[in-house]
């Protein structure tokens, strides 16, 4: 096995890990912790692999790796032999796509909040959550507006990065949060592309594009 | 409001049992009523609306409470008490829906494949045979027998795909309990429930609780089992219009694959259980 995740399967965080190994098609071995309702992800075990107390947690080689961002450019400099993912040699756009990871946690901090809230009952200060939310997606929108006059259909360059695996999660599970994707129609045929990639995978709340399912059987 | 009174006499769930700590304040809605559960983990819990004490118990792991002085009795699931089996409370999902949405969502089949895609169900499988389903008076349930259906990965402990068999129970409004073909166990059933808290007649709390035969998966295997399969529902369930369920025929067009649902949203009409349904064609 590739690496070992500690996963949630409700977690738009552990999807990351999961959606780039489906699309890269590595397996690994999957963990199930009880984060809703058990708060395993604070026991005294999990606490000491990370003290951040966060999910997901990834053992790769001697690795423990507990930051989303770190885990898809490990994944992709040991398993995209071809570079696209992550294109190591280009300053230019590893410096782009380091400003989308970075954001990618502003997603998490808004419209993983607000999810959690309105699907988990978590206490959560949902007005501000949501107008962050909000600004978040506005964000998005511009930059995919703006990629899609200069015809490219992905957050940086002219092919999907770890940019677009890291900010597709909490975008696309924005309408579990109560934020519909109506109002954005760049996000709208990203959301498509991203669902369109060969060995895409699904998570609850995120549907597969239905007219490609049996293409190749 | 329409069938208020009606949903005051059942008991609703509101909380996993212990799973508050002393003195801790849980402040939720019920029937569109502001409540506060008093938490202690030792003693006795308590229910306040309005500064009065309601009744509580609780049952299949999860504190339950109602508005009324004489309740409906809570409903019976023997196999709680049945050794061996293991109890697994799932947490709570919100789901913007009414709280009747959810229950029917439960009892229907037909959307497996396209929702549980590879899970619970996949195509070319989609056709649901004939089964049977009735009211009945004596206990006052639902109740559909000889469902059959393909599933891919019926539960967390099935290997490869298999035939599986539900009896679907609906022993309260806003209570559904399925008995299903244990993989790991021929001969039993594992009994997996939706007890569902209507926060309003819109929006509701749904508790998936399940007592399994089932010693090699771990609790949080199961657990997110459940959730992943609850989750891929709800967003569905917040889609459809009108949030509330209709009980007018002339609202929707059921199909033979719809018997439970036609013999619940009947049985909701006769018993009055109105609360979260729209009775007239709009």
């Amino acid at each position: 096995m590739s690496f070992k995740l500690y996963n949630y399967v409700l977690s738009g965080n552990c999807y990351k890990v999961r959606l780039f190994a489906g699309v890269l098609g590595i397996n690994y071995d999957s963990i199930a912790v009880d984060f809703h309702p058990g708060q395993e992800h604070k026991s005294d075990d999990l606490m000491q692999l990370n003290p951040a107390g966060t999910l997901p947690i990834m053992i790769a080689d001697d690795l423990v790796l507990t930051e989303t961002s770190a885990m898809l450019i490990w994944m992709a400099s040991k398993f995209d032999s071809d570079n696209t993912w992550w294109p190591a040699t280009d300053a230019a756009k590893t410096a782009a796509i380091v400003q989308w990871l970075g954001f990618s946690s502003d997603l998490t901090s808004t419209i993983g909040e607000a999810r959690l809230h309105t699907m988990l009952n978590r206490d959560v200060k949902i007005e501000k959550a949501l107008a962050d939310g909000i600004v978040a997606l506005r964000r998005i929108e511009a930059q995919l507006t703006e990629q899609g006059l200069r015809g490219g259909a992905w957050l940086v360059g002219e092919s999907p990065t770890i940019a677009d695996i890291a900010c597709f999660p909490y975008v696309a599970l924005a309408p579990d949060a109560g934020l519909e994707h109506d109002d954005y129609p760049a996000i709208r045929n990203w959301l498509y592309a991203i669902r369109s990639l060969s060995g895409f995978v699904t998570m609850p709340g995120i549907h597969e594009v239905h007219e490609l399912r049996n293409e190749g059987d | 409001m329409a069938g208020l009174e009606r949903a005051k006499e059942d008991w609703y769930p509101i909380a996993i049992a212990g799973s508050t700590v002393d003195g801790e304040q849980l402040d939720t809605s019920l029937l569109g009523i502001n409540i506060t559960l008093h938490g202690d983990k030792d003693r006795e819990i308590s229910v306040t609306a309005d500064g009065n004490n309601l009744p509580v118990q609780t049952r299949y792991d999860h504190v339950w409470t109602t508005f009324s002085e004489n309740p409906r009795p809570l409903f019976d699931i023997p196999e709680a008490d049945e050794a061996g089996r293991v109890l697994v409370p799932c947490g709570v999902v919100r789901v913007k829906c009414s709280p009747l949405r959810a229950v029917e969502n439960f009892l229907d089949i037909a959307h497996f494949p396209f929702v549980h895609t590879d899970v619970l169900g996949a195509e070319p499988h989609t056709e649901v045979e004939p089964y049977d389903v009735k009211i009945d008076e004596t206990i006052d349930e639902v109740i559909a027998t000889k469902v059959k259906f393909f599933q891919p990965q019926a539960a967390k402990s099935a290997g490869d795909g298999i035939v599986t068999d539900y009896v679907y129970r609906v022993a309260a409004p806003m209570v559904s309990i399925l008995y299903k073909t244990c993989p790991p166990k021929p001969g039993s059933q594992d009994v997996i429930t939706l007890f569902v808290q209507p926060l309003d007649e819109e929006t509701c709390n749904v508790w998936p609780w399940m007592a399994l035969y089932d010693y090699e998966n771990s609790m949080a295997d199961m657990i997110s089992f459940q959730q992943m399969i609850f989750v891929q529902d709800r967003s569905i369930l917040e889609n459809q219009l009108p949030r509330k369920l209709p009980l007018d025929p002339k609202m929707e067009i059921p199909t033979r694959a719809d018997m439970t649902s036609i013999a619940y949203r009947r049985w909701l009409k006769r018993g009055g259980a109105i609360y979260g349904a729209l009775t007239e064609a709009v």
